[in-house]
């Protein structure tokens, strides 16, 4: 099989973030500032992602816009070539900042949504004031004329308010909406219990959006990201292993998602040590789950193993304690009923959030379909 | 844009979509948010017409270039551009 050359880079410049929301996808063990690469280290590997055919830069965290060479990094990607993508929850941003980013070259933003209550927003995201100084952000954003997709994270605690969402998203202008059901990794994975929807209100939420998306076409693109446990199929985590992304975490750890690193025994390489395309054809992480031969049935056999790739490796990991297995979250998987016996059951549990936040020790997210 | 295209509209690629020429990949592609495309010789062919020109007129240009029926050109040109304004990445200038 080919390698095909990768399309694009996640480049998380921080794990820093004045919010905490309890479904982060950063890891428990957070990378602290003083291991943050450099501006410069940042701009070469920009270059080498642009040779290697990398198209397009998410600049993520944390909070991007935490770093004070922000400006430096966009304009260093767009000299690159790449297409530029700031994923922020906006709210240290203000009308210079947003000025100055958009002359640097950046292309769009996406813009986090933790809710549409303001006392709710302020609760997920554990910051107060946090809902208003977004809201500013996107009348910024949208003045200097760049696009806005709003990302807004879904969970039992916001998800009877997505019509709301809706309506959000057309009131800041944003050009595309994203309503991401919580992804089970990391924070979200400590979390599931406050964070898991039962199926009525999933059901509820997907008819908003399929009544409001041929009423919108037009003027407001609207994704859905499927909650996966309940699902009949997994998602294709990352387009497929080493498929067609790169995470970059801030200390320059490259890594083929942003949650690989949850799979003990794999062994990432990094960027100030090695180029990203050796890294990319040969870093041994990468070439973990690559292809089909390291599936077992009933992944090894199934019709749909090119198209979702066996689910998530790091979701597989998570609930099984094992990388290779089947995604639980897929129908076919052995153990996906009782997979959706323990959604159903932490769709009732208690709503009290455990808060992301920089410890010596980490909580322990548990692996609870394997046999004990 | 809201209403479907017709050969009166003025289509352009906004700011935030970018023609990029891709010499890894050896093609142009369209860079816009979220999301990359590779589109096929004849939507290059049209993309690269628009500039605030009609769709009649890009037609019109097309059929001297390709001697193809001008009705069979406009279907493509708006075949091809509505899927791009259906996922906002067309804007209409205003007159």
């Amino acid at each position: 099989m080919t390698l095909q050359p990768p399309i694009g880079l996640l480049a998380e410049l921080t794990h820093r973030c004045p919010l905490r929301c309890p479904y982060c996808s950063n890891p428990l063990e957070l990378t602290r500032a003083e291991r943050e690469l450099d501006t410069a280290s940042w701009g070469r590997v920009f270059r080498e992602a642009a040779e290697l055919g990398i198209l397009q830069v998410h600049l993520s965290g944390g909070e991007p816009t935490l770093r004070p060479d922000l400006e430096e990094i966009v304009a260093r990607a767009r000299a690159a070539g790449l297409y530029v993508n700031l994923i922020t929850a906006g709210v240290l941003l203000n009308v210079e900042r947003v000025a100055r980013l958009k002359e640097a070259g950046l292309d769009h933003v996406q813009l986090s949504l933790q809710d549409v209550d303001p006392a709710s927003a302020e609760r997920i995201g554990g910051m107060k004031g946090a809902h208003a100084k977004k809201l500013d952000a996107a009348r910024l954003i949208r003045e200097v004329g760049l696009p806005i997709t709003l990302n807004a994270v879904m969970h039992r605690q916001n998800l009877d308010r997505v019509a709301e969402v809706v309506e959000t998203a057309l009131a800041i202008g944003a050009h595309r909406l994203e309503i991401a059901h919580t992804q089970y990794y990391g924070w979200a994975l400590v979390n599931r219990r406050a964070l898991m929807p039962p199926r009525e209100q999933v059901a509820r939420a997907r008819a908003v959006v399929d009544e409001a998306r041929p009423r919108l076409k037009g003027r407001l693109v609207i994704d859905y990201v499927a909650p996966d446990y309940y699902a009949r199929y997994p998602k294709p985590c990352v387009g497929g292993w080493g498929r067609s992304v790169i995470t970059v975490g801030p200390d320059g750890k490259a890594m083929p998602c942003h949650a690989a690193h949850t799979i003990p025994g794999l062994v990432f390489d990094n960027v100030a040590e090695r180029p990203l395309a050796w890294i990319w054809r040969n870093g041994p992480a990468f070439e973990a789950f690559r292809g089909t031969d390291w599936m077992q049935e009933p992944c090894r056999s199934c019709e749909r193993r090119e198209i979702d790739f066996g689910g998530c490796r790091c979701q597989a990991m998570a609930l099984t304690s094992d990388p290779t297995a089947t995604d639980p979250a897929c129908s076919l998987s052995p153990l996906h009923d009782r997979l959706l016996a323990l959604a159903d059951a932490d769709s009732l549990g208690d709503p009290d959030f455990t808060y992301r936040r920089f410890m010596t020790r980490p909580p322990v997210a548990s692996d609870e379909l394997s046999p004990s | 844009m809201r209403e479907p295209l017709t050969a009166e509209s003025r289509p352009l690629l906004p700011p935030f979509c970018r023609l990029h020429e891709d010499r890894v990949r050896g093609r142009t592609v369209l860079l816009a948010p979220e999301r990359v495309l590779f589109p096929c010789p004849t939507s290059l062919l049209v993309l690269a017409r628009l500039d605030g020109r009609s769709l009649s007129e890009v037609a019109d240009g097309l059929c001297l270039e390709f001697a193809a029926p001008r009705e069979v050109i406009l279907g493509d040109v708006l075949g091809v551009l509505q899927d791009l304004a259906d996922q906002g990445f067309l804007e209409e200038r205003t007159p």
